[in-house]
């Protein structure tokens, strides 16, 4: 583990992704804490006010300090986005090495219906589950995870299939192992690796494809200062105030890019015969 | 390519027909416990409510309100909006060419761009071209779409009005003034895909020059040129077609929202629109034509790609 996170650190790429994540996690855990101001803290006079000593990003049409807003809406974006993640993969991984182990017809009939499913877009799919369950942070959330499972399912059997014929797995079946046992004990542990590359740089995708669903009204209500709402709201004061849309867009793009540099790292520091 | 992959290949496209619009219709209708009150809202009557189920047939078991929307679908009838009163297919298709018109431009201009770029960061892998290339790309894959539509509105629209924000105009009626419209949105959809398709076009030429054959035809004394673009960018640019296909997916999600911020009337915007005003056969007809599209897209990629590279045996 140590290593891993040595050889991680030791590529550019790695060592930039792994601070921009520590910056992340430090806005999700002391955000509030650490902001100048109150997030909703109105001030009429300083409305529009540009990016000084004052306000150092800026405030927006209500006077709000942009700064404060993004510290403390880290925590309504990027928390979330990881826990859809999180689902998202559990349960994508689960029938990946449940397909890889059943193989044969069934493996068969499970990824073509895996891979028909995922003739819908994501952003369509949890657009059409949003509208069906409502809108709000809690039902995106499982729009984004049930998006997300079809992906991972693909990427985790792929792995699996070389599992499923090692000598381990053949051991357990003789044995006499019960299917649950050798899916999660056997096999889930040793496709790991891949898992967790393909989650990381999934969480990039979750906080876009939430920051999405907030900027089209579906996702985090308003007051939230949610990442995406931010922009939709800057988006009507763009002239007056373009630090507001530059403020929160250049947040997204930061998590998003910490998350991919991570997951590539992940890759290399894996795979260290690759050298691409 | 043998006759009975294509068979295959063709029944695997109808079967994820099958499977989307069953997905589809599950979500919007018979998930909800009452589709009928979820679309009116809190205030509707109850005789309204009535009216509703019964012209939706919600009383009735699930495969059997799934089996008639798809019998009807199937003879290209979608149902009638309940927004418009007017039938929903036609609406949706000529949205969708729109969106088409779109989504091809994006397609091409990606690339014109997206290929030589790649190419160029292959061949000069490690040095700061490279180094570049590889900064814009990670750049555009980690800006949400409407992100960079709104920063691209900003500056070619708003600070330097050089395009117009935001509409819509039939090339057919006034060519220049809907390439004008059509410039942002097409710039914007561009800007992700290239990010996308380069670095796939950076890695496959790496690959390829590492091949035997490209060994081969430097030591036999070929100039650099023939080489890269006789010997190598032939095989790199192969898998494009895949990708290019897979891309038509993220295209049409990301349709949706470009459609909705640069106002284009295409099947995005359309479905946004289904969408919050709970118009339930549009959502039902957006959603299948989306993923069906994509369906149908992919299977002609591999169709050609099967084509273009006949070592290529699908069995």
């Amino acid at each position: 583990m140590t290593e891993l996170f040595i050889r991680l650190m030791r590529k550019p790429q790695g060592f930039v992704g792994i601070v921009l994540l520590a910056l992340i996690a430090a806005a999700c855990l002391f955000g509030p804490a650490l902001a100048p101001y109150a997030p909703e803290k109105i001030d009429f006079l300083g409305r529009f006010r540009a990016p000084g000593w004052q306000n150092w990003l800026g405030a927006d049409q209500f006077g709000r300090d942009i700064l404060s807003r993004l510290m403390v809406g880290a925590r309504s974006t990027v928390p979330l986005a990881f826990i859809a993640t999180f689902v998202g993969s559990a349960a994508g991984a689960t029938i990946g090495v449940g397909s890889a182990y059943l193989g044969g017809r069934t493996d068969e009939a499970i990824m073509r219906t895996i891979d028909a499913v995922m003739a819908i877009p994501g952003l369509l799919m949890a657009l059409l589950l949003v509208s069906t369950l409502g809108n709000g942070a809690g039902n995106a959330v499982i729009a984004i995870a049930v998006a997300f499972a079809p992906g991972m399912a693909r990427v985790t059997r792929s792995a699996a299939l070389n599992v499923r014929n090692q000598d381990y797995v053949k051991a357990a079946i003789a044995r006499g192992e019960g299917a649950p046992w050798i899916i999660f004990r056997e096999m889930l542990p040793n496709v790991m690796a891949p898992i967790v590359i393909e989650s990381t740089i999934r969480v990039s995708f979750a906080v876009m494809l939430f920051a999405t669903l907030s900027f089209l009204g579906v996702g985090a209500q308003p007051p939230a200062s949610e990442w995406g709402l931010m922009v939709a709201d800057a988006r009507q004061y763009m002239h007056q105030a373009p630090w507001g849309l530059i403020a929160p867009s250049a947040a997204i793009a930061l998590t998003a890019i910490a998350f991919n540099l991570v997951g590539d790292g992940l890759r290399d520091a894996l795979n260290p015969k690759d050298e691409r | 390519m043998s006759l009975a992959w294509f068979a295959r290949r063709l029944m695997l496209m109808v079967y994820t027909v099958i499977v989307v619009s069953m997905l589809v219709f599950a979500i919007t209708q018979i998930l909800p416990a009452d589709a009928a009150q979820s679309l009116l809202g809190e205030n509707a009557t109850p005789e309204v409510l009535a009216a509703l189920r019964t012209r939706l047939g919600l009383g009735d078991p699930a495969w059997l309100q799934y089996g008639r929307w798809a019998r009807h679908v199937f003879t290209g009838d979608f149902g009638i909006s309940m927004r418009t009163s007017l039938p929903v297919g036609p609406e949706m298709l000529a949205a969708l060419s729109r969106s088409l018109l779109l989504a091809v431009s994006a397609i091409l201009v990606t690339l014109a761009i997206a290929v030589p770029l790649g190419v160029v960061a292959a061949l000069r892998q490690g040095r700061l071209t490279d180094t570049g290339v590889s900064l814009i790309a990670y750049l555009g894959v980690s800006l949400p779409e409407f992100v960079t539509a709104t920063l691209l509105a900003l500056l070619l629209a708003d600070t330097w009005h050089w395009l117009p924000a935001t509409g819509y105009v039939s090339p057919l009626e006034d060519f220049g003034d809907g390439i004008r419209h059509l410039a942002l949105p097409v710039l914007t959809v561009s800007l992700i895909l290239v990010a996308h398709v380069m670095r796939m076009m950076r890695s496959e030429t790496l690959d390829v020059l590492k091949s035997d054959y490209i060994r081969a035809a430097r030591l036999k004394g070929l100039p650099e040129r023939t080489v890269v673009f006789r010997h190598a960018l032939r095989n790199a640019l192969l898998p494009v077609v895949t990708i290019i296909a897979l891309d038509v997916g993220y295209l049409l999600g990301g349709i949706i929202v470009i459609e909705e911020i640069f106002a284009i009337p295409g099947i995005g915007r359309a479905l946004m629109v289904a969408i919050t005003t709970r118009d339930l056969p549009s959502i039902q007809a957006g959603a299948l034509i989306m993923a069906a599209t994509y369906a149908v897209t992919n299977t002609l990629a591999d169709m050609a790609y099967a084509f273009l590279d006949p070592r290529i045996r699908y069995d």
